[in-house]
């Protein structure tokens, strides 16, 4: 659940590396680089990519909305067009029978059933319109810390992957308790040490 | 730092430790349970606890106690055999304030997050407000979570955590 819901949903990574000098024209730069593309009309299935945390539909960084006080907000928008498996079907089935009837023919070949079945999933990914779905993001930089509100597998890998391919140079590190411990918490080396060598506790006897 | 995913499976016991560890001090020693300032803090167990323990051959066993004001002595018994606390709902409260909140031991997931409530949004200049005010909120809690992570972890590397605090989970256990 987003930022705004009445609850909320927070994975937290930590962003390793340094920002340039001017960090808002840089995220700006990664934002654009990675900004969702319109696939309405298109073949392509999915599309993942930037976009505005308060117009999620008609993303826009070019102004200042995108930077919050210390933070930025912005949003993942993924795009899926999902074609129900009846309708390939159905549509495979008419098309089939239309190629026999103009064949004069009782079989098609596997071929010519692959071909068939290839063309209609492009033609419907090209008719129907996607399904959006949008997820929070603050990057919270002085802190160097990211937040990104869902817990979905599926949804925090394309986080990741989106992340690293706008932003060169920098490391997102998901936080779990182990990295919480390494990377937040100030260890000295020897607790540091001490803390990768610990084994899970017994309380049983 | 070893790979990522490496570390995330080797150390997966360490959060489902915390949480164990957590309850056991919300029922036993609530006074060491402090802010980032030292003071004590107003936390209970919400109406959720899981609880998960591995055995043979990887298979998973597990206990879920659900419910307000829920019996939860079948979780202790859990732990007996072996399981640790994997989920737990936490209510925290600070100046007349509540936030309640599900933590996921594994990978420290905050799900189903409530926080004091914040006034509604009436217009798009509002947004900027309200995304700072519910930062702020959200920040609560994740900063409590960390510094009694931090008390753990301190606790947990140290001497104190065989010669005192295994004990005395055990004494609780058995109690």
């Amino acid at each position: 659940m987003g930022l705004l819901s009445a609850t909320q949903t927070i994975t937290r990574y930590r962003v390793e590396g340094s920002l340039s000098e001017n960090p808002t024209d840089q995220v700006r730069e990664g934002l654009n680089k990675q900004i969702i593309t319109n696939i309405d009309n298109e073949a392509q299935d999915m599309a993942v990519g930037w976009t505005s945390f308060e117009a999620p539909f008609t993303p826009n960084f070019d102004d200042a909305s995108f930077q919050v006080g210390t933070h930025y907000a912005f949003g993942l928008r993924i795009d899926k067009k999902s074609i129900p498996s009846k309708v390939v079907k159905q549509q495979v089935a008419i098309t089939s029978a239309k190629r026999l009837a103009e064949s004069d023919r009782e079989f098609l070949s596997k071929n010519e059933k692959s071909e068939i079945k290839e063309h209609v999933i492009n033609v419907l990914t090209i008719r129907i319109p996607p399904v959006p779905n949008t997820f929070d993001v603050v990057w919270q930089y002085e802190e160097q810390e990211v937040w990104f509100f869902s817990t979905q597998k599926a949804a925090n890998e394309e986080f990741e992957t989106l992340f690293n391919k706008s932003f060169s140079g920098l490391k997102l590190i998901r936080l779990f308790p182990y990295t919480q411990a390494d990377l937040t918490l100030s260890l000295s080396n020897e607790e540091r040490d001490r803390l990768s060598a610990i084994t899970p506790e017994n309380f049983t006897e | 730092m070893l790979d990522i995913a490496v570390l995330y499976n080797k150390y997966k016991f360490l959060g489902q430790e915390f949480l164990t560890w957590l309850w056991f001090s919300l029922e036993n020693t609530p006074d060491s349970l402090t802010d980032e300032e030292g003071i004590p803090i107003l936390m209970t167990v919400g109406n959720r606890i899981v609880l998960e323990v591995i055995r043979e051959e990887s298979t998973v066993e597990s206990v879920t106690i659900k419910g307000d004001n829920a019996d939860l002595s079948e979780g202790i018994v859990a732990i007996r055999k072996g399981a640790l606390v994997t989920e737990m709902s936490l209510i925290y409260k600070k100046n007349d304030l509540a936030w309640t909140f599900t933590l996921k031991g594994e990978n420290f997931n905050i799900t189903g997050l409530k926080t004091p409530e914040t006034p509604p949004l009436e217009s798009k200049d509002e947004v900027e407000g309200a995304i700072i005010d519910k930062l702020y909120l959200a920040s609560e809690v994740v900063n409590l979570v960390g510094n009694l992570f931090r008390i753990f972890i301190r606790l947990r590397i140290s001497e104190g955590w065989r010669d005192e605090t295994v004990p005395a989970i055990k004494r609780w256990l058995t109690a």
